[in-house]
C-alpha cells in the first residue's frame, strides 16, 4: 500500500539556516501519525512545506489520496494543497474572529462550493441549493464536534478549548483525507486533552481521514498515535510505534540532554 | 444621579483638579499675559484663567466620566447594535415595519418636491456618497483592504463620460454602464501589482495610484483637457425628452434614489453569499483564509474590481450632475471623506455608511455657519469616534443562520 502521504529528501532553508534536513517520512492510510520534537526543531516549518505556506528548497511531496493517482505538491499555493484534500488547523489559533461559529465552518466549505458572483446576485436556483446545503452541513460538522451551541456567536467570544475544537471543525469541512493539526492540545487542561483525544479518535473513524499531529503533549501523542517521528534541528532521529520511541536513547537525549552533560 | 456617582471618586475629580492646574500654568503665558510692545506695558488678563479652569476641569471631568463608563461597560456582551435592535422591532411588529417602511418611500419620493432645487442638489450628493461608500465598503469595510485611492476610480467614471460625449457624443445612459466597466477594469489592473501588500503598504501604493491618475488628468492636455477641465456635459435625458435645470435636478436625484436602491440590494446579496464570506476570511486572516481553500488572488482582484464598479458609475452621475469637471474634483481628500464614511458608519455595515454619508455629507452643509471650524470638528469627531465607538456607529451583525434541527436531526 502506497502511503498518501510521502516526502522525500524534503529540505527547507532559510538564508543560512536549515530549519528542515532532508527528512523522509510516510503516513499510510487511515493513521494518525505524530510530529515530535523540541522546541524549535521544525515541526511547524515542515507543516508549512507539505501545506504550501512555504516553498521547499529541496525535495519532493507526494500525495495519494485514496483511489487516485501519487501527484507531486511541492510549492502549489495554499489554497490549491486544501483543494486536494490537505485540511490543517494552526499553532496560534487563527479563526475568523468576526464571523459566526457556523460561518467560520462554512468557510471551510468553500473550495468545495462553485456559486459565483452572478449566481449571488441573481440568487440562482442552483445558488440557493448549494447555500442551503452548505450550512446544514457545516451544521452537522458542528454536531460532530459539539459546537452547536456557539453556532450564532462569534468566534472570538468563544472559549478557548471551544476554538481549538473550531479550528478542527473548520479545517474537516475542507474535506480532507488528511487532517493536519498543529499542537491541538496547546493550552489545554488535562480534562480539554483528554476529550481531544477521543475526537481525534472519533474523526478517524467517523469520517475516515487520517491524521497527522504535531504535539508536545506526551499523554495525548503515546495515547493516539499508532507512529510517531521524532524531529531535532531539522533532522528526523528517529521513527516508529510510542513503545519504541520511549525507549529510544536518541529521543531522551534530544528531549533531556546528555547523559555526561547533566 | 446614583447612577452619575457610580463612574465618580474622588481620586477621579482629584485627578481633574490637578489637570486643570497644569493647563492653567501651562496657557499662562500666553492666554494671561498680554504685553504691549509698543507702550512697554504688561496686561494681565486673569479672566482668562478662570474661563481656562472652569473650561478645563469641565472637560477634563467629562472625558474620565466617560473613560470610566467605556471601562465598565467593556466586556458587557449584552449591548446590542441599534441595527440588531431595529431589525428585532421590525420582525415583532410587521405592520410597524411596513408602515416605516411606506413612510420612508414617501419621504424620499415628496422630498424634491417639497424642497428646494438646492436642497435636492444636496441629498443627490449625500446619495451619490452612499453608493461611493457602499463601494469601498466593499474593499476596505468586507474586503479588509486599506484603499486610499478610490476617486481615481470615480474620476475614471466621470471622465469616460465627459470623453465619450466630447469625442463621440455618446449620451449618459450609455456612457453609465461604459465608465463602471472602465472602472471595473482599472480596478483589476491596480489589484494585481498590489497583491503582495497588505495594511499600510497597500494604503500608500494605492494613494500613490490616485493621485497618479489625479496628475495624469491634470496633466495630459491632450487627452484631458488638463486643469481647465470639461464643461458643458449633458444633463442625463429621459427616452430623448430634454428637461430644464430645475427638472433635471429632481431627475438626477431620482436617478441616484434608484441607484442607491440598486446598490444596496447587489450588496446585499454579495454579502451574504460564498463571494463575500470569503472577503470577509480573508479580511480577518489571510493566511487561515488561504489555508482554507480561498483563492486569495481571485478573492482581491474581485474586490477592488467590484469596489471599482460603483465609483465608476458613481463618476458618471456625477459628471452629468455638474455638467463640468476638472481634476481637482478627485484629489486625495475626496478618497479621505469617502474612507471617513465608510469608518464612521461602521466598517461592512450598509446601514452604518448610509448614516455615515448623512453625517459627513449633510451636516456640513447644515452647519455652514460653522464652516470655519469644519475641520476641527471633522477631527475631534474623528479621534472621538476611534476612542469610544471603534466600530463605527453601526456596528455590523453577521447574518444569523436558522437551522431546522428536527430535519438536520433526520438526516442523520
Amino acid at each position: 500500500m502506497a502511503p498518501i502521504l510521502e516526502t522525500k529528501n524534503l529540505t527547507m532553508d532559510f538564508g543560512g539556516l536549515r530549519a528542515v534536513d532532508n527528512i523522509n517520512f510516510q503516513v499510510n492510510e487511515g493513521e494518525i501519525v505524530a510530529l515530535i520534537g523540541p522546541n524549535g526543531a521544525g515541526k511547524t516549518t515542515f507543516f508549512n512545506c507539505i501545506t504550501g505556506v512555504y516553498k521547499p528548497t529541496g525535495g519532493d511531496i507526494y500525495i495519494a489520496p485514496e483511489g487516485e493517482k501519487t501527484e507531486r505538491i511541492n510549492g502549489l499555493k495554499p489554497n490549491v494543497v486544501t483543494e486536494k484534500g490537505l485540511a490543517r488547523t494552526f499553532q496560534n489559533i487563527r479563526l475568523f474572529q468576526n464571523m459566526t461559529v457556523l460561518e467560520n465552518v462554512m468557510i471551510g466549505r468553500h473550495c468545495r462550493l462553485s456559486a459565483g458572483l452572478l449566481g449571488a446576485i441573481f440568487r440562482t436556483k442552483a445558488t440557493v441549493a448549494e447555500e442551503k446545503k452548505v450550512v446544514d452541513d457545516s451544521y452537522e460538522i458542528l454536531e460532530e464536534i459539539g459546537l452547536t451551541d456557539y453556532a450564532n456567536e462569534f468566534a472570538k467570544n468563544l472559549p478557548y478549548g471551544a476554538q481549538r475544537r473550531l479550528e478542527i471543525a473548520r479545517a474537516m469541512a475542507t474535506d480532507p483525507f488528511l487532517l493536519l493539526l498543529d499542537e491541538p492540545a496547546a493550552g489545554m487542561n488535562p480534562q480539554e486533552t483528554k476529550e481531544l483525544d477521543e475526537m481525534i479518535l472519533h474523526i478517524r473513524k467517523n469520517n475516515k481521514i487520517s491524521i497527522l499531529l504535531i504535539e508536545h503533549d506526551m499523554s495525548l501523542v503515546m495515547s493516539v498515535s499508532e507512529k510517531i517521528f521524532v524531529v531535532d534541528y531539522g533532522k528526523l532521529i528517529a521513527e516508529g510505534t510510542p513503545d519504541e520511541i520511549k525507549k529510544n536513547p536518541e529521543v531522551i537525549k534530544a528531549y533531556l540532554g546528555d547523559e555526561t552533560d547533566a | 444621579m446614583s447612577n452619575l456617582m457610580k463612574y465618580f471618586s474622588l481620586k477621579e475629580i482629584k485627578k481633574s483638579l490637578v489637570m486643570t492646574l497644569w493647563f492653567m500654568i501651562l496657557t499662562f503665558p500666553i492666554m494671561v499675559i498680554k504685553v504691549n510692545t509698543i507702550e512697554n506695558t504688561v496686561i494681565w488678563r486673569w479672566g482668562y484663567l478662570a474661563v481656562i479652569a472652569v473650561g478645563s476641569f469641565i472637560l477634563s471631568t467629562l472625558w474620565r466620566y466617560m473613560m470610566e463608563r467605556k471601562s465598565l461597560q467593556a466586556g458587557n456582551e449584552s449591548k446590542i447594535s441599534l441595527q440588531q435592535k431595529l431589525r428585532e422591532l421590525g420582525e415583532k411588529n410587521p405592520r410597524l415595519k411596513r408602515g416605516a417602511l411606506a413612510a420612508v418611500i414617501v419621504l424620499v419620493v415628496a422630498y424634491p418636491f417639497a424642497t428646494s432645487m438646492y436642497q435636492t442638489g444636496i441629498m443627490t450628493t449625500a446619495l451619490m456618497y452612499v453608493v461611493l461608500g457602499l463601494g469601498l465598503n466593499i474593499v476596505v469595510g468586507l474586503g479588509g483592504l486599506l484603499h486610499l485611492g478610490y476617486a481615481a476610480f470615480y474620476a475614471v467614471g466621470a471622465y469616460t463620460y465627459a470623453l465619450l460625449h466630447v469625442h463621440f457624443g455618446i449620451g449618459f445612459w450609455v456612457s453609465l454602464p461604459i465608465g463602471a466597466g472602465l472602472a471595473t477594469i482599472l480596478g483589476i489592473l491596480i489589484a494585481i501589482p498590489v497583491l503582495r501588500l497588505r495594511g499600510d503598504y497597500l494604503a500608500i501604493v494605492t494613494l500613490g495610484f490616485g493621485e497618479i491618475v489625479r496628475i495624469i488628468l491634470e496633466n495630459w492636455n491632450d487627452f484631458s483637457f488638463g486643469p481647465s477641465g470639461i464643461a458643458n456635459i449633458p444633463r442625463p435625458t429621459l427616452f430623448g425628452i430634454h428637461f430644464k435645470l430645475q427638472q433635471a435636478s429632481v431627475f438626477i436625484y431620482f436617478i441616484m434614489v434608484a441607484l442607491v436602491v440598486f446598490t444596496i440590494f447587489i450588496v446585499r446579496r454579495l454579502e451574504n453569499s460564498r463571494m463575500g464570506r470569503a472577503w470577509i476570511a480573508m479580511r480577518e486572516d489571510e493566511i487561515a483564509s488561504q489555508s482554507m481553500g480561498i483563492n486569495i488572488t481571485k478573492t482581491k482582484v474581485m474586490t477592488f474590481a467590484i469596489g471599482a464598479f460603483w465609483a465608476g458609475m458613481i463618476g458618471v452621475v456625477f459628471a452629468a450632475k455638474t455638467t463640468f469637471i476638472n481634476p481637482a474634483s478627485f484629489t486625495l481628500w475626496e478618497s479621505v471623506i469617502i474612507l471617513c464614511i465608510v469608518v464612521i458608519g461602521g466598517m461592512g455595515s450598509i446601514f452604518g455608511v448610509v448614516v455615515g454619508a448623512g453625517i459627513l455629507i449633510l451636516l456640513p452643509e447644515y452647519l455652514r455657519a460653522f464652516s470655519q471650524y469644519r475641520m476641527l470638528l471633522f477631527g475631534a469627531i474623528l479621534v472621538l469616534m476611534m476612542v469610544f465607538r471603534p466600530g463605527g456607529i453601526v456596528t455590523n451583525v453577521r447574518k444569523v443562520y436558522r437551522i431546522d434541527k428536527d430535519k438536520t436531526g433526520e438526516a442523520e
